[in-house]
């Protein structure tokens, strides 16, 4: 049997810390291969390693049955080995065709890049995967599903027989997923071979054959998909069982928290996404709002929590108007907020672990007296928050920005949910998470909806919002139009209500009377 | 990841001192002089006896002020150029009280200094306030506002401060920054008590940044002022505060020239330089206060020293100009630094 790579015995060692232990890989060609561990596993060393930006101290590398010395990414460029980044790396003024000869430009005789040709070739290869890419849109005008497609056109173009996939769904919507499977499918049907880094199982049973799965840094072995269920994936990975369905009480709702009457809101562009909302989240209850992205989500978040102003309507909180107050005196009055964007939003990347801890009560006793900060009191907090939510970092002094993806989402959870608030907003707080962190990150939100705190879960997952949700709100076009009980519904009703079919018109009226 | 850019902190700009001083040497000896006469007379022209030594200080007071000005800003994500502006209308401010009021010295002096602070803090808040306001950026702003501060100035010299002519009266002794006792130790140097002002000045600006709720905010926003304004913070007002203070740093240089050195304000043919050589010294100090002082004393030093060198070892003056120039460099494309201390560690493993 031929491989298209082989990686055996791996070991890539930091200083204090093995990050990958005899871990073997085999690839076959034509095949679609999983490599599945939870954040912060070592699959992004492994990955590095097999492009060149590591030197492993143990192993072998081995491309068609031939041992290579990889000491550079060209030298894996050259070996056919291309990379789809999860950060895309393109040039957003660019068009499409100018981001994928970037590097390899074409040139005609008098040495000028001859730019037809490259958008013909380029043409040519998305017609032959069906990636639907237009040669001739700039990166900025164009959706992330499309992005991605040219990062893969990028690959292609520079003649990739393996293509390394590195989290590629973190930032997809459902739709763009399943658009990429099925280029992925078309990819191995050509003859590529793929390697997929994930850490969604539902992706691995759709479309891989084989999967190999690291823990901790070790390599713990492949199966064949046929062979295994995501029950069996999910505890390899983790190394316990794993409870998908998250165990939850009856909820007993409590007075109202949030009630929301009528709100319109404009986005930066000044249109308006929020048109006549209505909405209530009483204590002791976790709201799920369901909707395709875009309907408005985003903007209801940002009036809730002063990053946005409304146009009209209201937003009360413990029967006390917020609407248009500003962020500090929104969070003051009871409302914790986990961001959709943590980068953007949710951390300063360059301040260490403890100073994000104490973002927003930086200014206040313990903390500080007279303006003066104390650090010993805030490390003391991070150091206890970090504990307590079971955050993964060197220490507290470590930077926000050296966290994994998971744990920078622990420490922004454990920030807002020990402030205590008597409203929590967790806008997507499991996206790009493994299902370990899923699980914990889940079980958090229930225990704070059991002591009485108001929860309201935005997600895109429609899995998460049944399982956690006690009700689900279905926003459309910047509308609450249906209030469901998630064990009276199904997912497909939900999908024809999210996509504004109205077959449940009798379900319309909203929530509070 | 913290220990790594200390490490780079402290390491690029010695490295870079070092770099600029032998290709300093290189550049001596293929014109035909002896470097080490050449940086010998350099030494002696800064330290050599109690009076250069005086006027070293003298020349590095100033130069303090405006490094912490450039890197106050900087710390909060802005680029103030105008540093410059800000030394000239702190000038003429502290001189201004220090011709017309009539006080003792313990009001007089400190209302000076203070006005001084205050008419950079001013010449700061307006770039400052439109840059929150407005999103014009600083770099613009500061630029202009600097050719504004030095005509008007000119003009207020000519116009107001006297009739017609280019130099002010002498400002009262109950204003002045002049030091008996430091004078008698260096000789007569006009080296001022202004040095111990800029050197608490350091201590201030160390103590904001790293010390209180102001500076984390300033940090925050510098940083990330997306997740500033999630978390609470009035963006805005941190913009405008930072170049207001930074503009207080670069108007107390001006009040120190204006106090102490010179104890009047001439018509000036062109900038100072003060404010601009403060942007190198806070890329060389690492923006940061102590970074700030070190750098500061090696220009003073620099430029002091500059004096000797075509009397003692026949090199002209420019050569220093050429070394600070080299140091920039190399601090500036300190990537290269980075990159072969990098390797260099490595291969020790």
């Amino acid at each position: 049997m031929e491989y298209a790579i082989e990686m055996l015995n791996i070991r890539k060692e930091f200083p204090g810390i093995v990050a990958n232990d005899n871990i073997t890989i085999q690839l076959k060609k034509g095949e679609i291969h999983a490599l599945l561990g939870e954040n912060g596993a070592g699959k992004s060393t492994l990955m590095n390693v097999l492009f060149g930006l590591y030197q492993p101290e143990k192993g072998e590398i081995r491309v068609k049955d031939k041992t290579v010395n990889i000491t550079n990414p060209n030298i894996a460029n050259d070996l056919g080995i291309g990379m789809v980044h999860q950060h895309f790396m393109l040039v957003e003024p660019f068009t499409v065709t100018q981001n994928i000869v970037l590097g390899k430009e074409p040139t005609n005789k008098f040495a000028m890049i001859d730019i037809a040709k490259a958008r013909k070739e380029i043409q040519a290869l998305s017609d032959r995967y069906g990636l639907m890419v237009d040669p001739d849109s700039k990166i900025s005008d164009i959706s992330v599903g499309m992005q991605q497609r040219v990062e893969i056109l990028k690959t292609l173009y520079r003649g990739a027989e393996v293509l390394i996939f590195d989290e590629p769904t973190a930032v997809l919507t459902p739709q763009e997923i399943s658009e990429l499977m099925d280029i992925m499918q078309s990819l191995v049907q050509e003859g590529k071979s793929i390697i997929l880094i994930t850490h969604k199982l539902k992706e691995i049973m759709e479309v891989c054959d084989r999967c190999t799965v690291i823990r901790k840094g070790q390599g713990i072995g492949t199966v064949n998909v046929s062979d295994t269920n995501v029950t069996e994936l999910a505890s390899l990975m983790v190394g316990r069982e794993v409870n998908f369905k998250t165990e939850k009480s009856e909820a007993k709702p409590g007075d109202n928290v949030l009630s929301i009457d009528n709100l319109f809101v404009k986005d930066t562009r000044k249109v308006e996404l929020v048109k006549g909302l209505n909405l209530d989240v009483h204590a002791g209850e976790i709201v799920g709002i369901a909707g395709v992205d875009g309907n408005g989500q985003s903007e209801l978040i940002e009036a809730i929590t002063g990053l946005a102003k409304t146009s009209s309507g209201s937003i009360k909180v413990n029967n006390k108007e917020i609407s248009n107050l500003s962020p500090r005196k929104i969070t003051e009055s009871g409302i914790g907020h986990i961001p959709q964007d943590r980068h953007k939003y949710g951390l300063v990347l360059d301040y260490s672990i403890g100073e994000n801890i104490v973002l927003q009560t930086y200014y206040k006793k313990p903390y500080s007296k007279a303006k003066v900060l104390n650090y010993n009191e805030i490390f003391r907090k991070a150091k206890d928050v970090i504990n307590e939510y079971d955050v993964r970092t060197p220490s507290a002094y470590t930077k926000a920005r050296a966290l994994s993806g998971g744990n920078q989402q622990k420490a922004i959870i454990g920030r807002e949910v020990d402030r205590s608030p008597d409203l929590l907003i967790a806008a997507q707080p499991t996206r790009g998470l493994d299902v370990g962190a899923i699980e914990f990150i889940h079980k958090k939100l229930i225990e704070e909806r059991d002591k009485g705190k108001a929860i309201l879960l935005v997600s895109f997952e429609l899995d998460e919002i049944m399982n956690v949700s006690d009700r689900i709100a279905v926003m459309f076009d910047g509308k609450v139009v249906a209030n469901v009980k998630p064990e009276e519904t199904t997912e497909q009703e939900l999908g024809l209500l999210m996509a504004g079919s109205q077959v449940k018109a009798g379900e319309n009226s909203h929530d509070h009377e | 990841m913290t220990t790594n850019n200390k490490m780079f902190g402290i390491l690029v700009p010695v490295i870079s001192v070092l770099l600029g001083l032998i290709v300093g040497a290189i550049i001596m000896l293929s014109s035909g002089h002896n470097p080490i006469k050449g940086y010998v007379a350099l030494w002696n022209g800064a330290f050599g006896d109690m009076y250069t030594l005086g006027e070293t200080v003298r020349r590095t007071t100033p130069l303090i002020l405006t490094g912490l000005a450039v890197a106050f800003a900087f710390k909060t994500g802005l680029f103030n150029i105008g540093a410059e502006g800000q030394v000239i209308v702190g000038w003429l401010a502290a001189v201004w009280i220090g011709l017309v009021v009539d006080a003792p010295m313990i009001i007089h002096l400190p209302l000076a200094i203070f006005t001084g602070a205050l008419a950079g803090g001013l010449w700061g808040f307006l770039p400052g306030l439109l840059k929150a306001k407005l999103g014009v950026h600083e770099v613009i702003v500061t630029i202009m506002m600097n050719y504004i501060a030095l005509y008007t100035t000119n003009e207020i010299i000519r116009s107001v401060l006297t009739d017609q002519k280019t130099t002010s009266e002498a400002i009262s002794a109950t204003a002045s920054l002049a030091s008996a006792w430091l004078q008698s130790l260096t000789f007569y140097s006009r080296v001022h008590y202004g040095i111990f002002i800029a050197l608490f000045a350091a201590f201030i600006m160390w103590f904001i940044i790293q010390r209180t709720t102001y500076g984390y905010e300033l940090k925050a926003v510098g940083f990330n002022q997306h997740a500033s304004n999630y978390s609470g913070m009035n963006v805005s007002k941190n913009i405008t505060l930072s170049m207001v203070l930074a503009g207080v740093f670069a108007g107390l240089a001006g009040a120190m020239e204006g106090l102490g050195t010179y104890g009047s304000i001439s018509v000036m043919s062109g900038f100072t330089n003060l404010g601009f050589d403060g942007i190198a010294v806070a890329l060389l100090g690492s923006n940061h206060a102590f970074g700030v002082v070190l750098a500061a004393l090696l220009f003073g030093a620099l430029k002091e020293g500059a004096g000797e060198m075509p009397t003692s070892a026949g090199v002209p003056t420019e050569l220093v100009d050429i070394i600070i120039a080299l140091i920039i460099f190399f601090v500036a494309s300190s990537y290269m630094i980075r990159w072969a201390i990098l390797r260099f560690k490595k291969e020790e493993n």
